[in-house]
């Protein structure tokens, strides 16, 4: 095993599939020599060259637009939107083209490509580059979304996702980008639509991804001291879930806490919520907690911006609450 | 390659195809036969046949929701085209794509679109790959009138002539977006001005004379190929049909508008053209009809007699592998 960054996980899994596959190629906002805003793509285009680590203008439609048809045409671009805001300029591409192609054309074209989306607040970058729109996307049949939460996730799922052959969005959450971890030496892959029990647990299930994931480890470690032992499910891949997962858990613990950045209303909770209502309501004890994003546009102001998501306080305040009813 | 009377004959023949084709479905929707809605290119026959038919081995096209003029026009069979507006099985997407759908991949078509300038991503997509494997093909992306003034049109002219793509960028300016003319959602009178402001190349040529579209596209396809970069090619023609089987009543031009053009048909044109330079005689432009109209029965039957998809299959296709 080896201690690296998340963003250098990232840029590894780009690597090694770009030697692995000549058909890999990168766009984006100033992914060259300037190495992406997040430095994902530092150095990459001095390995890989211009014609393969391409610098695109502030056109993010075509950008998408375009690696739909490159996709199409046997490439596997990986796109950036410099941040995950900006998808909104790219959706029409996204959704009406590269996530109906295969179905419409009844298979006779697919779309391998991943378009990596920096996500999330924390950064002071005020409400137009801190959202969090994972949901949004699992709501469009035809793609699949991914988020990991730390580095070892974060090369597995790259890795598999470039070698799918549908359309991946692939959500990187920025406050993790400096974070490390461990990483294998050797090569591996994370399939996609596999959960990840991290920490076991029989008090109850906390279902959270991305950067939750880490707040909601440090809150269990509180709720430990307290007798309250949490189990937590770190759904790694929001589309296609892993339901297997989730309901083995659930019809042990019989308590539910679902855990996300992203706002309340139509977020992955709900949906995970209603899966459960549907397929283990006779294993419930209690009725399923949400902790979400407030359903508001994310506030500039330092303290605002943390009040406006999740903390640890609130996730051990809610598990609290959910072990007394 | 000059245009021999034998490919004349072949273009004469598709330009029949398509016209008698989407007379028929317009009969057929009108009677209720066929389900959804389709979009006629009725009077555009010349302007995307003679375009296609200076395409090689290898090179794709990206169509719009008006696109059965296109589909005729790169060679996809009418059988899997008709079979595909049944919604059978035995169309060109299994039933599951549609009048706005029509994709035959192996025949070079990568996608007809329902999003206007939807084609306009795919078909830079596709130059992108042609030129980073660098392969001798090109891509010619069709769209009308409405299309140049999306966003994405913008976007993609930039990027083809920043990039040198090999692409035509194929503008049908048939005068209307629905019902919307040309004067009224743009301040030019030609499109291709737009081509200038990119640093592109760009030609007008008379959609309705099926030899000029010829010759004219295929200087454009050679200077494209030869790795020149981009080009722009406004294409003025006129739609007879209406926008959609639902525009009936056509209140936004005059039947005196429309008479001007029926005086232009692409098709009449043509065969004056081929009667006055001995390319063919009066009787074989009759069989030529007759045969093309048996093989269009055939394909009706064809896909009357095919069967549906099985809805055991509907979500068979939502992810590849």
């Amino acid at each position: 095993m080896k201690e690296i960054t998340y963003k250098e996980a990232l840029r590894e899994a780009i690597s090694e599939e770009m030697i692995r596959d000549e058909n890999v190629i990168l766009m984006g906002q100033d992914i060259g020599l300037y190495g992406g805003n997040f430095q994902v793509t530092k150095d990459l285009v001095l390995k890989f060259g211009e014609q393969r680590v391409i610098d695109a203008p502030l056109s993010e439609a075509i950008i998408a637009g375009s690696a739909t048809g490159a996709a199409i045409s046997g490439l596997r671009p990986v796109i950036e939107s410099m941040f995950s805001d900006f998808v909104t300029l790219m959706m029409d591409n996204i959704v009406n083209q590269a996530a109906k192609i295969h179905y419409m054309s009844a298979g006779q074209i697919s779309v391998p490509m991943v378009v990596r989306l920096p996500v999330g607040c924390g950064t002071g970058a005020g409400a137009q580059h801190s959202q969090s729109l994972e949901a949004w996307m699992c709501h469009v049949p035809g793609l699949k979304v991914v988020f990991p939460s730390n580095p070892h996730e974060a090369k597995g799922l790259l890795k598999a996702a470039i070698r799918d052959d549908n359309p991946v969005i692939f959500c990187e959450h920025k406050l993790l980008y400096s974070t490390a971890g461990s990483v294998p030496e050797e090569e591996y892959i994370i399939p996609i639509g596999q959960a990840n029990v991290t920490k076991k647990g029989a008090s109850m299930t906390i279902i959270t991804y991305g950067y939750s994931v880490q707040k909601c480890l440090i809150a269990s470690m509180q709720l430990k001291a307290k007798g309250i032992d949490a189990e937590i499910i770190d759904l790694r891949t929001l589309y296609p879930l892993d339901e297997k997962t989730i309901l083995d858990s659930v019809k042990k613990t019989g308590r539910v806490l679902i855990v996300h950045e992203a706002a309340k209303t139509g977020g992955l909770g709900a949906e995970i919520a209603a899966l459960i209502a549907e397929k283990a309501y006779a294993y419930l004890k209690a009725p399923i907690l949400r902790v979400a994003g407030k359903d508001i546009p994310i506030p500039f102001n330092k303290t605002l911006e943390q009040a406006c998501v999740p903390q640890i306080g609130d996730i051990k305040k809610a598990a609290e609450r959910l072990m007394r009813r | 390659m000059s245009l021999t009377n034998e490919k004349i004959i072949k273009m004469y023949t598709k330009m029949v195809t398509a016209r008698l084709l989407e007379e028929m479905l317009q009969e057929m929707f009108s009677e209720g036969m066929l389900h959804g809605t389709t979009h006629l290119g009725i009077g555009q026959e010349a302007s995307g046949i003679a375009a296609c038919m200076t395409l090689s081995e290898g090179d794709k096209i990206t169509l719009t929701h008006r696109n059965h003029v296109g589909c005729i026009g790169i060679g996809m069979d009418v059988k899997s085209i008709l079979a595909e507006m049944f919604g059978k099985e035995t169309g060109v997407c299994g039933g599951f794509g549609g009048s706005m759908h029509l994709v035959d991949y192996e025949k070079g078509n990568i996608g007809a679109n329902g999003i206007v300038g939807g084609g306009l991503g795919l078909a830079v997509g596709a130059a992108l790959k042609i030129k980073y494997k660098n392969e001798n093909n090109l891509v010619v992306c069709f769209m009308g009138d409405g299309a140049t003034n999306e966003g994405l049109f913008h976007e993609a002219l930039n990027l083809a002539t920043i990039w040198r793509l090999p692409i035509i960028f194929y503008v049908e300016n048939n005068g209307y977006a629905v019902s919307m003319p040309t004067q009224r959602s743009m301040n030019i009178k030609d499109i291709e001005k737009r081509a200038e402001s990119y640093g592109m190349r760009s030609i007008i040529l008379d959609g309705n004379n099926a030899i000029d579209v010829y010759n004219m596209t295929f200087s454009a396809v050679q200077y494209v190929r030869e790795g020149n970069g981009p080009m722009l090619i406004e294409s003025k023609t006129y739609r007879i049909s209406g926008h959609s089987k639902s525009d009936i009543d056509q209140l936004y031009r005059s039947q005196e508008e429309i008479n001007s053009w029926l005086a232009k048909c692409p098709i009449k044109r043509l065969e004056e053209y081929m009667l006055k330079n001995n390319v063919a005689r009066s009787e074989m432009l009759k069989e030529i009809n007759t045969q093309v109209m048996d093989e269009l029965k055939q394909a009706v039957l064809f896909s009357q007699n095919s069967l549906e998809p099985s809805v055991e299959d509907i979500q068979k296709y939502v992810y590849a592998k």
